[in-house]
């Protein structure tokens, strides 16, 4: 129900607005976004960075994964917390470290910031499942005669492509769908149909194209949602798992370059920029201070601003803890449907994860200003959106758990003579609890950091922190980049604490990220 | 007395294949009834279906005289226990005891004291906190069974209880459930697919088949005298059949070997030899080919042949067979 108002009426909204007139249907606007070369130039360049993107981290993810989850050594857990921490990490507060790093905007910028944003998705879901990968299978291969590389190429490799294809699904549909790295990394004549659809309403207020625009986009991820969800059904295949635990220390020479090397690599691409971030957020041309950061507790005169950065903070937090609230509620609810009745829920209900957020912001905008749905003044507007957005992350993060809960521990249960809620509430809540906080700290941290839909339904009075840092951002100066940087320190220290909360209550999950 | 259980042509479906037809089954207080057949015979279900699981398609389940159908399975008060142990993973030993006694609104107090004394009974004294990943193969089943005893229902149903555990350990708990239901008084229903269990506890045992209860009857007059056809073979009854379509059985003790080959009715070659502790079990094959298992006791030095030296793989041997061990099943 909940999904269905917000998320259903807004995109219907849009398809309404895209396809027809006051004559009928109407798929002028679809064409015409077709038809033009512009936008098809667009239409490519989304699909190609999307692609590119999706390769280049698997291919250095997979050696990640191998090395956290499959190698021993002393400081593990604490590099596995560190390499999630970009994940989690807000588009702008990516671009800002790019940003710090020197990094012209470009198409390069473009990959790396993907690659650096998406690493964890790869070595977590690869990882995850490798983790559980039963080892005997390997040595049979190699008593059989395959050499290493092939035990790797025949045996490895095929049991692990449910998650490559996952982690690749998610992967691609995070850049398809990507928006402030494109925005601040991309540069002039860089745009996908995120920018577009964000450039169109917002700059140009041509509502037609952009529903065309974003009828594209939604078709475009409905479509790889579907391919993907079928790929990873059809490789479901019954894999030998076992618990996790008996992985080797690390010993040889060989062992030791492919750990120090991939160490190096994940230091170079995930370390570096968020280390340039911090240092340069506190460097002021007279060397090291809290210059930029005394100046978001102040409103300058010439600011382009309407309240303090702090008053952002504020606003944010209160925005997250209330779509965290919203999230867990639903996306709760919503998990255990998907467990109880295994249908074609899963899908419809990922929907929302490869939606864009402009098209939802764009959605939310254009759907609740007109009577019965006039809240567009309400600043409650603005955590359904982030709860909308969340809920597909807290959903993956229970359903997992749910579905592994033997079914006979609830029969046991009815038969010891509890009913149906005292089960859910004996037996279904409590094993579950732990996914419930893994679910509310991605929640946490997708508000803290959400910009697509901010963008369009924030209030100028009434800013996050991510919509602050992307106003410092737009603007030239010392002052205002070295606040933005400030502030994106802020917003990222903010969110790696609430990973580290997800981190401690994390239990070895299969599968999701 | 009314029955503890009593089934009345219950019918399961699942979809359109037909889990139970028309069962029908009674238990009384105190009794031990054991339900035996192949895997995929619908053992389960039959549980299932007697807890409230499964919806009935057809038929009636009573106890005490009391119609099941709208009592849901939380209010059923019957105890059950799975194979391999599905112990609650969030509370420990003590916790997962008392579970049936709180769902039943016991106090707090008296809930402890008889779920301590459960777990005195299955011998797990001095466990009450251990988490339940501590535990080995055999004291979960143990704490599974407390955790279903302790609220004492009158109907404890086991679902091959011991069926992940090794033999010693299986025969020992077999044992123990036998002698715990007795004292508590409670009529019990067990589903397994070892022989050797069903007849060491059941008072009766029911064979079913496809869904089908195919005989109920104590052991020994089971052993003695197979209903049909399939439950003969099933117990490894010899199954001949013959050219006129009916089906003749014949029990594999009941068959004896000479070693002149003209002694016998017919005469057969030997085909495979294995010693089994108590008796030889022989394969043979007779000349119109069919072929016979052959259990020849082992207990004292043998009368008529020295098997060792007379009767190994290959020989050709006389078959006796009693013809009181022989039922003729017409189609």
């Amino acid at each position: 129900m909940f999904l269905g108002v917000l998320f259903v009426l807004p995109v219907a909204n849009i398809l309404g607005r895209g396809l027809t007139t006051d004559a009928g249907l109407d798929l002028n606007p679809v064409v015409a976004v077709l038809e033009s070369d512009s936008l098809r130039r667009i239409i490519g360049f989304t699909f190609l960075q999307a692609a590119l993107s999706t390769l280049l981290t698997v291919v250095v993810g997979i050696p990640g994964a191998y090395v956290l989850y499959r190698y021993r050594f002393a400081g593990r857990s604490l590099v596995r917390a560190l390499a999630t921490v970009p994940f989690v990490l807000p588009t702008l507060v990516v671009a800002a470290a790019f940003l710090a790093l020197g990094v012209p905007p470009s198409f390069t910028a473009i990959l790396l910031a993907h690659i650096f944003f998406n690493y964890a998705v790869v070595v977590r879901t690869v990882g995850g499942l490798w983790a559980h990968l039963d080892p005997k299978t390997e040595t049979a291969a190699q008593v059989l005669g395959a050499s290493k590389i092939k035990t790797f190429i025949h045996v490895t490799l095929p049991a692990l492509r449910p998650a490559i294809w996952a982690a690749s699904a998610v992967c691609f549909l995070f850049t398809f769908t990507s928006f402030g790295i494109i925005l601040f990394l991309g540069g002039p004549g860089r745009a996908t149909l995120e920018t577009e659809i964000y450039r169109q309403t917002a700059q140009l207020l041509d509502f037609k194209t952009a529903a065309g625009l974003s009828v594209v986009q939604l078709v475009a991820v409905v479509v790889v949602l579907i391919i993907t969800n079928r790929l990873i059904a059809h490789q479901r295949v019954a894999l030998g798992l076992q618990s996790a635990a008996a992985v080797p220390q690390v010993r040889s020479a060989g062992q030791r370059t492919m750990l120090g090397g991939n160490l190096l690599f994940m230091a170079l691409l995930l370390g570096l920029p968020m280390a340039t971030l911090i240092v340069n957020s506190f460097s002021i041309p007279s060397g090291f201070g809290l210059t930029y950061y005394r100046a978001l507790g102040t409103l300058r005169a010439d600011s382009v601003l309407f309240v303090t950065p702090v008053a952002a903070i504020k606003n944010s937090l209160v925005i997250a803890v209330i779509a965290a609230a919203i999230s867990l509620v639903v996306g709760g609810l919503a998990a255990h449907a998907i467990v109880r009745h295994r249908s074609g829920l899963a899908t419809a209900l990922s929907l929302p994860l490869g939606v864009s957020a402009v098209t939802v912001g764009f959605g939310f905008l254009i759907t609740f200003d007109t009577p019965p749905f006039d809240f567009r003044s309400s600043w409650l507007l603005l955590p359904f959106a982030h709860a909308l957005i969340a809920i597909p992350f807290v959903i993956r993060a229970i359903v997992p758990i749910l579905s592994s809960i033997d079914p006979r521990l609830r029969d046991l249960a009815a038969v010891l003579g509890a009913n149906p809620r005292r089960v859910w509430r004996e037996i279904d809540l409590p094993i579950s609890a732990r996914a419930y906080t893994v679910g509310a700290g991605f929640a946490l941290a997708i508000s803290l950091g959400e910009f697509g839909a901010t963008a369009f339904l924030a209030r100028p009075d009434h800013p996050t922190l991510p919509i602050v840092i992307a106003r410092l951002l737009g603007q030239p100066g010392a002052l205002n980049f070295g606040s933005a940087l400030a502030a994106s320190s802020i917003l990222m220290a903010l969110v790696v604490l609430v990973v580290m909360g997800i981190e401690r209550a994390r239990i070895g999950s299969i599968g999701t990220f | 007395m009314k029955p503890v259980l009593d089934l009345q042509e219950v019918s399961v479906r699942f979809g359109d294949s037909v889990a139970l037809d028309r069962v029908s089954l009674a238990l009384a207080a105190n009794e031990t009834v054991v339900v035996l057949g192949p895997s995929g015979s619908g053992k389960s279900t039959l549980l299932r279906a007697i807890a409230g699981l499964e919806p009935l398609a057809h038929g009636r389940i009573e106890s005490d005289g009391i119609d099941l159908a709208p009592v849901p399975t939380h209010r059923r008060g019957f105890g059950l226990m799975f194979q391999s142990a599905t112990l609650f993973p969030h509370r420990d030993v003590l916790g997962n005891v008392m579970f049936g006694l709180v769902m039943q609104n016991v106090r707090r107090a008296e809930a402890e004291t008889r779920a301590r004394a459960a777990l005195k009974i299955v011998g797990l004294a001095g466990f009450e906190t251990r988490a339940v990943a501590e535990l080995s193969g055999g004291e979960a089943q143990r704490v599974a069974l407390a955790r279903a005893i302790a609220p004492e229902p009158k109907l404890l149903m086991l679902d091959e209880p011991f069926g992940a555990l090794d033999r010693p350990r299986r025969d020992e708990l077999s044992n123990e459930v036998r002698t715990i239901s007795n004292r508590l008084g409670a009529a019990t229903l067990l589903v397994t697919h070892d022989h050797a269990e069903a007849f060491a506890i059941g008072d009766r045992i029911a064979i079913i088949n496809a869904g089908k209860i195919e005989q109920v009857a104590p052991p020994v007059e089971l052993w003695r005298q197979p209903a049909t056809a399939f439950v003969a073979s099933f117990l490894g009854w010899n199954i001949i059949s013959s050219n006129t379509g009916s089906t003749i059985a014949v029990r594999p003790d009941a068959i004896r070997l000479t070693p002149n080959p003209n002694h016998g009715r017919e005469s057969a070659t030997v085909i495979a030899r294995t010693f089994r502790r108590n008796h030889w079990q022989m394969r043979v094959e007779t000349e119109d080919h069919q072929f016979l298992n052959v259990e020849i006791a082992n207990t004292e030095a043998p009368t008529n042949l020295n098997l060792e030296s007379e009767i190994a793989s290959g020989s050709v041997v006389g078959v006796i067979i009693d013809p009181a061990a022989t039922i003729c099943f017409t189609p």
